[in-house]
């Protein structure tokens, strides 16, 4: 087994980070939602500190890009093999936003040029502050297969059966509803920088 | 949205996703990309028709090996890049092996032989269909290869999508050298590698814009 080669920078105690997280997100792929709740909740602050102490400059990127990337995780949950560090798969994860997201901003920053950020003051960082980019809004722009099936089953807790009683769509329909619109998501959330 | 409430949403109703073998999917879609650039050249092309005594020529298993090893090296590289977190640096690495061998023995063939005799090693008859041949077998492999890669989650696209167009035109020069006429190392070393250079360009280029996520 290789091992596991964690940064500096990330968290000294880096080991006992990577066997909880993955004992949690084992757990949670293997169908138990508490666990993956528990995963994610713990991953969140986790990711914020990552993304705090690389955009010193965009403090007011940094909650959108935990969303981002939580979104991407999970959207990308299937890709995770069970002998690798969770903790270098999700960083990898995040570090792939992160250079994207910059990536987009540049773009956008040549076609004019913008004054205002030497201008922000810096702002009180709130431990779980609303991102600048609100998801409900981008949920709004889904069409409505994709978005109901999400408002019912991620948003209202129904379960599978209710929401397809509901919608009149069938089971899988919905299944597959929440996934392609969860990526879909994912997708607006890049186009939305 | 708040990120709390964003987690709350993604764990509620989560279902265990289907586990996604991504080895086996590529395997499959080189499957495809192989049968597709067969019946391309079957139809186009043909197989050369001495290919049994060819076959007997060492100069003929040079020619499909070494696409064949670089094809096996960037198929591990590929299935490396496809998923976060993984290091492909020394899988990169070994693509560089096949790609020296190959420029050795073209080089150490076209120095020993006589000036004379250079420009037909160099050359050969075909070098165009070459160009031509393998980028445009390369194709269904390389449609099939991005459409696994599109659900899969590389985290360095553009790398990703030129070792994806090494590994469709590698496979696509491996089958392109069952009708190939050619023996000359030199010339081998040059086309046969500025037409997979083609694919993975092609592909570098696609990974670029399509591999985003």
């Amino acid at each position: 087994m290789r091992l596991v080669r964690p940064r500096p920078d990330e968290n000294e105690s880096a080991i006992p980070q990577e066997a909880r997280l993955k004992e949690l997100f084992v757990q949670g792929l293997a169908g138990d939602a508490q666990a993956y709740h528990d995963f994610l909740k713990t991953l969140a602050p986790r990711l914020r500190a990552y993304f705090r102490k690389r955009l010193i400059r965009m403090p007011n990127d940094v909650e959108d890009l935990v969303q981002e990337a939580l979104l991407a995780v999970h959207n990308n949950r299937h890709t995770y093999l069970v002998d690798q560090p969770v903790t270098a798969w999700v960083y990898a994860i995040a570090r792939y936003k992160m250079v994207d997201m910059m990536r987009r901003h540049a773009i956008r920053d040549s076609l004019h040029d913008s004054i205002d950020n030497d201008l922000e003051f810096p702002e009180l960082a709130t431990e779980d502050s609303t991102a600048c980019r609100d998801i409900t809004k981008l949920l709004l722009m889904l069409p409505d297969k994709q978005r109901l099936p999400i408002q019912y089953v991620k948003l209202e807790g129904l379960s599978v059966v209710e929401a397809a009683q509901r919608t009149g769509l069938s089971e899988s329909s919905v299944k597959v509803g929440v996934h392609r619109g969860l990526k879909a998501l994912a997708a607006k959330m890049r186009g939305n920088l | 949205m708040k990120t709390d409430d964003l987690v709350d949403m993604l764990a509620r109703g989560m279902t265990a996703p289907e586990p996604i073998h991504p080895s086996a999917r590529i395997t499959a879609a080189i499957a495809w990309g192989i049968a597709g650039a067969a019946l391309g050249m079957a139809l186009l092309l043909g197989v050369r028709k001495d290919l049994v005594e060819a076959a007997a020529l060492s100069m003929f298993w040079v020619k499909v090996f070494l696409p064949g090893s670089l094809a096996v090296i960037a198929f591990y590289a590929v299935r490396r890049l496809a998923i976060p977190g993984l290091s492909s640096a020394r899988a990169l690495s070994l693509l560089g092996l096949p790609i020296a061998l190959v420029s050795v023995l073209g080089l150490a063939s076209y120095a020993s032989a006589t000036a004379g005799e250079r420009s037909g090693l160099l050359w050969g008859d075909t070098w165009y269909l070459c160009l031509i041949c393998v980028p445009l077998l390369s194709v269904p492999l390389l449609v099939a290869l991005f459409r696994v890669l599109k659900e899969l989650a590389p985290t360095r696209p553009m790398v990703t999508g030129a070792v994806a167009g090494l590994l469709a035109g590698a496979v696509s020069a491996a089958i392109y050298a069952l009708h190939c006429p050619e023996l000359a190392p030199p010339f081998i070393a040059v086309w046969y590698s500025l037409g997979m250079a083609t694919t993975a360009l092609a592909g570098a280029f696609a990974g670029h814009y399509l591999l985003r996520w």
